[in-house]
């Protein structure tokens, strides 16, 4: 057990503190739950200022105009800690950088790197993710939007549903039947769908939230140029699952939980009722604890899972089971402050009351959107105990023909 | 940057484990047991030869003078093995408590002994925790009377660490005045007494308040340590049972009940671990606030999901994990008895609630 850090990421860590000192005066404000949408360009203006400065994008090489940087673990750590801590925005977020970039960099042709990665980075071309549909959540591979090719063209039908930021999105990686007659797996091919093509129709989807998050999209014969395909036809879940591997931080994150809960104890320290601070309640200060010791252990073994990393060795179950228990427990952060806020909180959206801008209520939902989504719990409790616990699969059951009797 | 074992530490933890299988296997366990007496020399002879004891114990007092990490590695293949040996108070609480205490002559007096095994140390702080209406010492004229109860590693202890008027105080077992009588737990593999005290002369150990709360922070964060190991050896064993146990055609671990169940544990495990890693390392490299914070976390946390899992671990055992003969309720007992010992977790917790505000 070392926890020091070399004088090196000592230095680097100064430097990204003073780079957000001398400039966080021009960081676009933190996106906050109500403006998710298409990056403003004050943010695209600070994207294009954290690249050049190596504080986004730093690993993407420069001749696709990134800032060149080799891959450091514990640079980018220190980077994502600094922003987090500073409530400054680390850069932009979107699934193209997070998940398209990185595949494209590991599978790509030149020149599809060359083509998306630099538009990709800056936010000057914005993607949305097409993988779940109406009949395949989390059976994924079983979906059934199909492509086929016609001379120099793959002619797309189908629908997706759950796809964020769809209505903004210029272009969209997306899994679709192209071998009919393969095994399931093997029949997946992973396509870029500009937007614009005709035949494309994004409608939106409203969720709980009152607001529209995510959209679903509707392919009717949307014809696309053959050489729009990742690797080769038949490969799109190989493809797919090499983009899974960049999620590494993403749903689950410490830097998110800590921040929440900092802001938890703030609305602790302020909400007052009969004369106490919600903070000096014996029994709301107990649910406190219980989730600061969640919270530090989430921290602590996400340190686990980076000396892993740094090792180049496999973290096991230590990796498996932060999607499930980061966003579970952020939800019980999102609770516990309702709960602190008795009546008032039930407030939501507008009004004089309203506390934090009526983020809990916001996150509280969203975020059971995030248990669910990127592999339900149930799905991640079966991954634990399968890949991490060596536990056979259940056995299929059989599904009864359509139109058997049985049903009344 | 590392957080986990170096290299030496995972020798050393290497070589604990194929100690404590040949020297603590389940029928040496239950034969220990039976006699509660919570002292297997044989063990303790091994742990010594092995360097184990002077983990904590200053150089220059005969010991290696490592961080606190390395005595919760031995903590933790302890609690695995529900090994019946006093190591706690003598080599995990003692140690620190002696070097940071104001008197050299005692430190120079048991520390060289401590790192060898030649003494067995008994903790007498159930009081700093929580006076109760039948127990509490007062100290008069530097000898102290009244009741101290569930001491823990009481047995076969040579010397014991009291805390009594806001201080710590060394009391010889031998002293007159001192009698032992012994208190019958559900984890017969410790040993549990009550002290009673009628004038008994006890040497100071100085150091205030200070030192009875250090002295608290290293036990609670001892006994997360035996929590996290006890907890992991339950969940080893379910995992391995639901592999083998068959029913309705079928091993009950594809059972996506059980597979869930199973997840449920290693998912609250896998963070508890680097929590009590953190706390462990906190003890000797960040001693203060932070040390104390992750001590009261550690203690609470492990208790939590260590009571959840053994009895999920048992469950999945079925009507196996309810006998005596398989021998899992050694881990659900020291579980058990480990969750009570020096603040519930909601007493902890308000500790932990009370250093955030200070």
């Amino acid at each position: 057990m070392d926890l020091s850090l070399d004088q090196r990421y000592l230095d680097f860590r100064e430097g990204v503190r003073a780079f957000i000192a001398a400039h966080r005066d021009v960081a676009p404000p933190a996106v906050t739950i109500r403006d998710r949408g298409a990056p403003s360009p004050a943010a695209l203006d600070w994207q294009k200022r954290l690249i050049a400065a190596g504080y986004a994008a730093r690993n993407i090489p420069a001749e696709y105009g990134g800032f060149g940087a080799p891959e450091d673990i514990l640079e980018n750590t220190i980077i994502h800690e600094e922003f987090s801590a500073a409530g400054v925005q680390a850069g932009l977020t979107g699934i193209g950088i997070m998940m398209l970039v990185p595949t494209l960099l590991e599978v790509g042709t030149a020149e599809q790197k060359a083509r998306y990665v630099p538009k990709a980075i800056t936010g000057e071309e914005w993607w949305c993710q097409g993988y779940s549909e109406p009949g395949s959540g989390s059976d994924l591979a079983s979906l059934r939007t199909n492509a086929r090719l016609e001379g120099n063209e793959w002619v797309i039908n189908g629908q997706k549903i759950w796809t964020s930021g769809a209505h903004y999105a210029d272009m969209m990686f997306c899994l679709v039947r192209t071998e009919p007659d393969a095994p399931k797996h093997r029949g997946i091919s992973y396509l870029l769908i500009p937007m614009a093509t005709p035949g494309v129709t994004v409608s939106p989807l409203k969720t709980m939230t009152g607001r529209s998050e995510f959209n679903q999209v509707f392919f009717d014969d949307v014809r696309i140029p053959a050489g729009n395909i990742v690797a080769g036809r038949g490969e799109g879940w190989k493809v797919a699952n090499v983009t899974l591997k960049h999620e590494r931080g993403g749903l689950g994150d410490p830097a998110k939980s800590i921040a929440r809960f900092d802001g938890l104890v703030k609305l602790m320290q302020r909400e007052t009722v009969n004369g106490q601070r919600a903070i000096d309640d014996p029994l709301l200060a107990d649910r406190l604890m219980q989730l600061e010791a969640k919270v530090m252990a989430l921290k602590f073994n996400n340190m686990r899972v980076l000396t892993a990393d740094l090792d180049g060795s496999d973290a096991g179950l230590a990796r498996l089971v932060t999607k499930y228990y980061g966003t579970v427990l952020n939800h019980e952060l999102d609770a516990l402050a309702i709960d602190a806020m008795g009546e008032l909180g039930v407030l939501y959206e507008s009004g004089e009351y309203l506390r934090d801008e009526g983020a809990w209520q916001a996150w509280y939902m969203h975020d059971l959107g995030l248990i669910i989504g990127g592999g339900s719990t149930n799905i991640q409790r079966n991954i634990i105990a399968e890949r991490g616990l060596g536990l056979p699969r259940e056995p299929k059951a059989v599904i009864p023909p359509q139109g058997a009797g049985g049903s009344v | 940057m590392r957080f986990g074992l170096s290299p030496e530490q995972e020798a050393f933890r290497d070589q604990l484990r194929r100690l404590l299988a040949n020297r603590a296997p389940m029928d040496r366990v239950r034969e220990v047991a039976a006699d509660g007496s919570g002292h297997d020399a044989w063990l303790w002879a091994g742990l010594a030869e092995l360097g184990a004891m002077g983990v904590l114990v200053p150089e220059d007092h005969g010991g290696l003078g490592m961080g606190a990490f390395n005595a919760g590695l031995v903590m933790e293949e302890l609690g695995r093995h529900v090994a019946p040996v006093p190591y706690l108070g003598t080599a995990f609480v003692a140690p620190l408590v002696l070097a940071e205490s104001d008197s050299n002559s005692i430190a120079a007096e048991w520390l060289p002994r401590i790192a060898v095994g030649e003494a067995r140390i008994g903790l007498a702080l159930a009081e700093a925790v929580a006076v109760r209406a039948d127990a509490g010492i007062a100290v008069e004229n530097g000898r102290l009377s009244g009741k101290s109860l569930a001491v823990l590693d009481s047995c076969a202890a040579d010397v014991f660490v009291v805390a009594a008027d806001g201080r710590l105080w060394l009391v010889r077992a031998d002293t007159f005045g001192l009698s032992r009588r012994p208190m019958t737990s559900i984890d017969r593999t410790r040993s549990l007494s009550e002290l009673r005290f009628e004038g008994v002369e006890a040497e100071p150990l100085g150091g205030g308040l200070q030192l009875t709360h250090r002295a608290l922070d290293l036990a609670r964060v001892a006994l997360a340590a035996d929590i996290l190991g006890a907890a992991d050896a339950m969940v080893e064993q379910a995992t391995a049972y639901s592999k083998q146990r068959v029913q309705f055609e079928r091993v009950i671990g594809s059972f996506q009940g059980v597979k869930h169940a199973l997840a449920d544990m290693v998912a609250a495990l896998e963070p508890a671990r680097a929590l009590v890693w953190y706390a462990m390392y906190t003890q000797t490299a960040l001693p203060g606030v932070e040390a104390h914070r992750l001590a009261c976390h550690a203690k609470a946390h492990m208790a939590e999901v260590g009571r959840m899992i053994a009895r999920g671990a048992t469950e999945v055992h079925g009507g196996m994990g309810f006998t005596d003969d398989l021998g899992l309720h050694f881990w659900f007992k020291r579980i058990g008895l480990d969750r009570q010992l020096l603040g519930s977790p909601e007493q902890v917790r308000a500790e932990a609630a009370a250093a955030m505000a200070a």
